[in-house]
């Protein structure tokens, strides 16, 4: 008897150390900044509050650590669209002032990987920019850093409260530099495609609310070849 | 007696081994659980394609109205889509009307979520459709404004993610207003009519 009762605390043992391996493996290294932060290129930086109650809307299944807002909001609670989440939010440029509309649909990647240290989460935007046109963004996301390092050590703290300075790229593909892909369906980019990377800063993450306080950031490199009048979106802030 | 049971266990080197063994057993069959079994797997509603005669496929979606609407952002609305939706008053923003839906296939099935955004443009109108479906990928519509005859308006793909990234061709929105006089019908539907071709191999 005692045998077994050893093999299946064993047992237990060995998946508790397993979990705890996986999530402080120190040999998973944070990810690299993306290219375009750093690029030479001209680029539209658009922001977002990351924060559940700044945004137009926010919903998902409803069971989500992050909170439907507003509170009546249709949930998306059938089968196909469980695993998804759709913000729509307002998006400002580098000045801070209302650069348009933005609409982020985001569902769970089947190619998560956590022995990869990949929390992959497949998402699109559409952007809707008055004066510059609509553009859809194509990227998969990786969270496992975010996880790691905010969500699980919001639920470690006695408060249940994550405080800090956390920033993300957050862009994990299909570009091979870790980019997303950037159509634009109008405006003076219309029909080019672009590359895009997306951060997230986090300060304040609470496990009841979700981020209290955070913000989202998407930057669009444009094309070489400028089309555009390139002073005209400057003199606009978006530039 | 459970101090006793422990202090005569740990010093029992076979009892030791035994918890070390499964100790490593442990670790290997949550890795091996971790690698056999999906941490994701999304729900797969089965698609309803048609073939064209002429080549190509066909597939079709509706959304019932009100029952799926999500949102309906734009200015000066007294009744709000969702209730407590605060939409930005800013004056660029003015022209423009987001709209969010559920999505179902021909079975009257959710499967997907649809984005729809109408705006005037300096002097010309724009309608947009995304239509995500989770475990397929999205599909990025530009619709030509004027309506055709019939009433329907028609739009050209101008981007897709996974199975819709090697397809091309158009759809057509419409208005179908419910006639079956139910009480609990709803008052319409978009149909949303999807024409496409394959014009290239995936990956490549």
């Amino acid at each position: 008897m005692k045998y077994v009762v050893a093999l299946v605390l064993g047992l237990l043992f060995g998946a508790f150390v397993f979990v705890v391996g996986l999530i402080y493996n120190p040999f998973i290294a944070r990810q690299n900044l993306s290219p375009l932060t750093v690029t030479n290129a001209q680029t539209i930086t658009l922001s977002y509050s990351g924060a559940v109650t700044d945004h137009i809307i926010l919903t998902n299944d409803g069971e989500s650590e992050t909170k439907p807002f507003p509170t009546k909001v249709l949930l998306l609670y059938e089968r196909p669209i469980r695993q998804s989440t759709v913000m729509v939010t307002e998006l400002r440029d580098g000045r801070n002032q209302v650069a348009g509309i933005g609409v982020k649909i985001s569902s769970l990647s089947e190619r998560t990987d956590l022995l990869g240290a990949k929390a992959l989460v497949d998402s699109i935007w559409y952007m809707y920019l008055p004066g510059k046109g609509a553009y859809f963004v194509e990227q998969s996301e990786n969270y496992w850093t975010y996880l790691r390092s905010v969500v699980i050590a919001a639920h470690r703290s006695s408060a249940n409260v994550w405080q800090g300075n956390w920033h993300l790229d957050t862009t994990f593909g299909p570009g091979a530099l870790k980019t997303a892909k950037v159509t634009a369906g109008s405006g003076p980019y219309e029909g080019q495609v672009m590359l895009g990377v997306e951060s997230l800063t986090t300060y304040v993450y609470s496990v009841s609310d979700g981020p209290i306080s955070a913000q989202g950031r998407f930057i669009i490199e444009l094309p070489s070849t400028l089309e555009a009048d390139p002073e005209s979106l400057a003199d606009d802030g978006v530039l | 007696m459970c101090q006793n049971w422990l202090a005569e266990a740990t010093g029992d080197s076979a009892v030791l081994k035994t918890f070390m063994i499964g100790t490593l057993l442990g670790i290997a069959a949550a890795a091996g659980g971790l690698y056999a079994f999906p941490a994701v797997d999304q729900h797969r509603e089965m698609s309803i394609i048609s073939v064209l005669p002429n080549g190509g496929n066909t597939e079709s979606f509706h959304i019932n109205v009100p029952m799926d609407r999500i949102m309906v952002g734009a200015p000066g609305q007294h009744e709000p889509v969702p209730p407590g939706l605060i939409w930005p008053t800013d004056e660029l923003l003015a022209d423009v009307r987001t709209e969010l839906f559920k999505i179902r296939n021909s079975r009257d099935t959710v499967v997907g979520v649809a984005v729809r955004n109408a705006a005037k443009a300096d002097t010309v109108d724009l309608i947009d459709w995304v239509l995500h479906l989770p475990a397929r990928g999205s599909v990025f519509v530009n619709m030509s404004p004027d309506a055709m005859e019939g009433g329907y308006r028609i739009g050209k793909f101008r981007a897709g993610t996974r199975e819709f990234a090697t397809l091309t061709g158009t759809m057509t929105e419409s208005w179908i207003v419910d006639t079956s006089g139910e009480e609990d019908a709803p008052d319409g539907r978009v149909e949303l009519f999807l024409r496409f071709v394959s014009v290239k191999e995936p990956g490549k």
